[in-house]
């Protein structure tokens, strides 16, 4: 059974700072299958956008650029917040790292809510691929491809949120027993990084299905 | 370790045998540290997690195997009179299931890689040992999922799950099945992230990278490679499992949706997981031609780059599964040319091993057996690989028997005699027993026997065009398949000895020193069994891997007189 | 059946000669390594086994050169099978011009062949003799692959675009006919016959056949049935545009972008117009998705496809 002494130091490894290194490194090869993981959706992302431009314009149009400049903001916001959240850790703040903790989780669930409503909205449009899609009074259609990659790539990306916030949880339950010292933080640095990850797919996310279509060719005739 | 030394540890043990009239009082290891169901479901140590995936996966060849035995059984006579069609497809994509995904992929690295990365490089243990259980347990949850779709009806797909027959037109549980496979991935995952960590940075003082073991530049490619590649296989199932349940048309041409898209992501991983079944099968072979042959290996350099340049280069050559699917001219043109460049650090590995060979003092225990089956089998598997990456060859056999009979050379004929030949070179440094030698020996020449029975005439059959996955076939290619399931019985027979006798060693065997086989490497200069914590303080590496003196020579002490 | 195992399938079109020369020198590379490699691993495993009074192990590093050699040596083996290899796929995946068009729609579990001069015949493929046979072939399902193995073609027929392939045929005879990619529960039964005959036998056979239309005179008659003719009359200011002698052009599409208009782009427009909209012209035709087969499609195609050919009656593009 692995075991961990009063320092933190679990017993397989030398000292804390080998203990921290692996915990870093094991976080950035975890951060590489994750870019593999929606690196396999962009792909088909710019195959279907290479093949059916008109219906990624038709289809990008109909996404609410208000609402996602919104969320990029929150999001934004709440990646300054978990960095606050990990500089209050490295010294050994546990108050401030609850406070900014619980604000990034805040900020994640408004980002979550504005999706909810963003959903909604599809919902009411008919713009759920599957049976009961329909476009501009057309069944089928490419659009209804665009629409099935924009709600498993924010899909996926808000599940990712989901289990963010799930970790910050345990986050707040452990500095709640002060146990974050300048020598041992490595879990709040490391849940600060899977953040940031979240955040920066959003960042890839935003441009690629809401912007990039609105500055397509001159639009076809209606 | 504070609490985990039991309070019945040193009670004698009435299992073991008495030698040379004395009881053996052995010393604590990891195996009678404690016992109970608990201390090992929830164990940290890798090595016990080792031993729960040899378990498992034995059960899984098990599985497999039968279903393989009732394939070559239907395939006696030319017309379907065992099975019903519908009962012969979900037969062999549950084969293809089974064994890929939970024997091929995971059987080196998670067994003897657990057990021996850690061992090799002077840690006490993986970099994250808890993780390590949950991918256990990942594994698992995988192998009951799989279970579960083979209880509620079986899946009819294939193992390569094409669309859009498995999104729309399947009538089975392909769903459950795509979850299975999405769940495990995530297991591999770890299991590699784990060996990426560890090998960066619990070497032991002194242990450099060119001093590691060849085994462990192959369990770390092959990590490499599930890191990059496993993610992708995982969101590709999950795409048809969504397209399954609601029909979302990612990959359904009426919708303006790509079949063929599917087959690249799909090949994406599933090329570069032929190379995570069989690297680490390289790694093993390098460890058992130096230890039996007491020599260095052959140009240890380019062996070490040879198996990360298999790992890189291929990464770029799955479009050789779609030479016929409608990727363009020039796509494949690349692709063949890339799959040509593959070959050869492979040929360079064969070369090298055999270089080592040449004026050693070469031991023919079993293990040393089943690397010569190896190089004999994975050679033709290579080789005939060779023909399937030359476009104009590709396109009359592609999808028949031929790459049937190659993929079998390389994964059975390569992989699972290399992890044969592991496990029983490891068999007393993870048991502390030896086995039976010459049942053995036997066993490796039935398998290398049965092997090539049951897959050399598949290659004919193949050439003669006779289609993979086909429940029925033309009556004039009955003596080739008659041939071939007459080979497959012999080869069942060859893969059961080991399962009987192994387990059998556990207690009758002979009690195995530190180092039965004269070996280098850290795992041989601790006890058999290891303690817990590997090793009783930190080692200093001093010298290169495989570093046996100018005329060496085996002590032979393993030998059954 | 001739006696003993036979290793090579019928030699019966112009590919199989250079396929089987191909694999023969591949086998004839094969062996020399195996024997090379069989015989030094046996030959050291006797040479220098261990025994009593055996001179132990001589340690050698590597040799460069050596690592070199078997560095260069396969790689230029390779280089040359990849070479010869692309050139035999060249020959087979460049149809000449003065190939015959068959059409071929697979579905679960059959294969639907439509002569060009109307005939349809399932599960069986009559062809005459040395005339380059080009097949059109689209799926209605899921993936199938059409394999002749006496001919060593092969090709995947794809749900939702064409593919195609050619052969012809040298050897009179009756070949197998596979499907090569996994389709369902009968994959294994979805085979046919192709029946290779001398060109007067063919057109016997032909004349005997159940002679149906032909795929332009079925296609024209469809085109006047499903009211195409009402957008598409071929006139000033029509809804539609016009196809005579657009076939195989360049067409400027309202987004900027250009598109061939061949049998994909054709067929696309019927099932989702609003795809790819020719400028100048409106959004305004439905969809034809669900009302017409794969095999009408292509019927359709055939008579666009004579418009543009001035032997048929259609005009020069």
């Amino acid at each position: 059974m692995s075991s961990v002494d009063a320092t933190g130091l679990a017993h397989h490894f030398e000292d804390l700072e080998q203990q921290h290194e692996s915990a870093t490194l094991g976080m950035w090869a975890f951060l590489i299958t994750e870019i593999m993981f929606f690196g396999g959706l962009f792909g088909a992302y710019v195959v279907y956008r290479t093949m059916y431009p008109e219906a990624w314009e038709n289809g990008s149009k109909e996404l609410d650029v208000f609402l996602g400049a919104l969320n990029t903001t929150v999001l934004i916001g709440s990646s300054l917040t978990m960095a606050l959240a990990v500089r209050s850790a490295q010294h050994g703040k546990n108050r401030q790292v609850i406070g900014f903790t619980f604000l990034t989780m805040v900020l994640g669930f408004v980002f979550l809510g504005v999706k909810i409503v963003e959903y909604h909205a599809k919902w009411e449009h008919h713009l759920i691929p599957g049976p009961h899609f329909m476009f501009e009074g057309h069944l089928g259609g490419h659009e209804e491809l665009f629409f099935a990659l924009y709600f498993v790539m924010t899909g996926t990306h808000a599940f990712h949120m989901i289990i963010g916030a799930g970790l910050m949880i345990w986050v707040i339950l452990k500095a709640a027993r002060n146990e974050y010292t300048p020598q041992h933080h490595s879990h709040v640095e490391m849940i600060g990084l899977y953040w940031h990850f979240v955040d920066i797919v959003w960042i890839f996310l935003f441009p690629l299905l809401y912007l990039l279509g609105r500055h397509g060719h001159a639009s076809i005739g209606h | 370790m504070s609490s985990t030394v039991a309070p019945h540890a040193a009670a004698p043990r009435p299992d073991l045998p008495a030698t040379d009239g004395h009881a053996v009082e052995p010393r604590e290891n990891y195996l009678n540290v404690d016992y109970g169901w608990k201390s090992w479901l929830l164990s940290t140590d890798h090595k016990r997690i080792a031993v729960m995936y040899l378990i498992t996966i034995m059960f899984m060849i098990l599985v497999g195997g039968s279903f393989a035995i009732l394939l070559r059984l239907e395939l006696a006579t030319p017309a379907g009179d065992l099975l019903q069609s519908e009962t012969y497809n979900k037969i062999f994509t549950m084969h293809g299931v089974v064994m890929v995904f939970f024997f091929l992929i995971p059987g080196i690295p998670a067994v003897l890689g657990n057990f021996l990365v850690p061992i090799m490089i002077g840690a006490k243990d993986l970099a994250f040992p808890k993780i390590n259980l949950l991918s256990y347990y990942i594994f698992l949850a995988g192998i009951t999922l799989t279970l579960i779709a083979v209880a509620m009806g079986g899946v009819d797909t294939g193992w390569t799950f094409y669309t859009p027959y498995s999104s729309t037109y399947a009538n089975s549980q392909v769903a459950l099945a795509a979850i299975a496979v999405f769940v495990t991935g995530f297991s591999s995952i770890l299991t590699g992230l784990n060996f990426i960590v560890t090998v960066h940075k619990m070497r032991a003082p002194g242990m450099t990278w060119f001093r590691l073991p060849l085994f462990i530049w192959a369990q770390y490619a092959t990590s490499l490679i599930i890191m990059l590649g496993t993610p992708v296989i995982a969101i590709t199932v999950a795409l048809v499992g969504l397209e399954r349940l609601f029909h979302i048309g990612i990959f359904d041409p009426t919708y303006g949706g790509d079949p063929v898209l599917f087959q690249h992501m799909f090949w994406f991983y599933s090329h570069p997981a032929v190379y995570i079944m069989i690297l680490p099968a390289m790694g093993v072979m390098s460890e058992l031609v130096t230890a039996f042959s007491k020599k260095r290996v052959f140009g240890y350099h380019i062996m070490a780059f040879s198996t990360l340049a298999i790992a890189v280069i291929g990464f770029f050559v799955w479009g050789h599964h779609l030479f016929v699917s409608g990727q363009s001219t020039y796509a494949g043109v690349m692709f063949s040319v890339i799959t040509m460049l593959v070959a050869v650090p492979s040929a360079i590995k064969v070369f090298n091993w055999v270089s080592t060979m040449y004026r050693g003092d070469v031991w023919l225990t079993t293990p040393m057996c089943f690397a010569i089956a190896f190089l004999g089998l994975f050679t033709v598997g290579g080789l005939t690989g060779i023909f399937l990456g030359a476009m104009g060859f590709d396109i009359h056999v592609h999808d028949t028997y031929f790459v049937v009979a190659h993929f079998h050379y390389v994964m059975v004929g390569g992989m699972v005699t290399a992890f044969f030949g592991g496990i029983h070179f490891w068999w007393p440094k993870m048991f502390g027993r030896m086995y039976p030698e010459n049942m053995g020996r036997i066993s490796a020449a039935i398998i290398f026997i049965g092997f090539n029975l049951t897959f050399f005439p598949q290659f004919i059959l193949g050439y003669m065009g006779m289609p993979r996955r086909y429940h029925f076939y033309p009556e004039e290619w009955q003596v080739l398949n008659v041939l071939s399931t007459a080979g497959a019985t012999l080869l069942g027979t060859g893969y059961l000895l080991p399962m009987i006798y192994l387990p059998w060693s556990l207690k009758f065997g002979k009690v195995a020193s530190k180092n039965p086989w004269g070996a280098k490497g850290l795992e041989w200069q601790i006890d058999s069994p290891p303690t817990t914590f590997n090793f009783d303080k930190v080692p200093i590496v001093t010298e290169e891997a495989y570093a046996y003196p100018e005329g060496s020579r085996h002590q032979r002490e393993a030998e059954v007189v | 059946m001739q006696t003993g195992i036979p290793l090579f399938p019928e030699n019966a079109s112009t590919f199989a000669t250079p396929v089987d020369t191909l694999y023969v020198a591949l086998v004839l590379v094969s062996i020399v390594f195996m024997v090379l490699i069989a015989g030094l691993v046996i030959g050291f495993a006797i040479r220098y086994r261990t025994r009593p009074g055996s001179e132990g192990a001589k340690q050698i590093h590597g040799a460069t050169s050596l690592e070199l050699l078997w560095t260069a040596v396969p790689l230029g083996i390779v280089m040359v099978i990849f070479v010869w290899g692309t050139k035999v796929w060249f020959q087979i995946s460049r149809p000449p011009a003065q190939a015959e068009q068959y059409y071929v729609t697979g579905k679960q579990w059959m294969w639907k062949i439509q002569h060009p001069t109307g005939q349809r015949e399932i599960n069986m493929l009559h062809v005459p003799i040395n005339q380059p046979i080009q097949l059109r072939m689209i799926s209605e399902d899921v993936i199938h692959s059409f394999y002749i193995p006496a001919f060593r073609v092969k090709r995947d027929v794809l749900p939702g675009r064409y593919s195609t392939m050619w052969f012809e045929a040298t050897k009179a005879g009756t070949y197998h006919l596979f499907c090569a990619e996994y389709c369902g529960t009968k994959h294994s039964q979805m085979i046919g016959s192709v029946i290779v005959m001398e060109p007067a036998d063919y057109e016997r056979w032909l004349s005997g056949a159940v002679a149906g239309e032909s795929p332009r005179d079925q296609g024209e008659k469809l085109f006047a049935a499903l009211r195409c003719d009402t957008c598409h009359t071929g006139l000033q200011g029509a809804r539609g545009p016009d196809f005579k002698g657009l076939w195989g052009q360049k067409v400027q599409l309202s987004d900027g972008s250009s598109v061939t208009f061949d049998e994909d782009y054709v067929r696309e427009s019927i099932l989702i117009p609003t795809a790819k909209t020719v400028v100048g012209f409106q959004q305004l035709m439905p969809t034809y998705a669900g009302q017409v087969g794969e095999d009408q499609i292509l019927s359709l195609i055939a008579y666009l496809k004579s418009l543009s050919d001035p032997a048929q009656g259609g005009a020069k593009p």
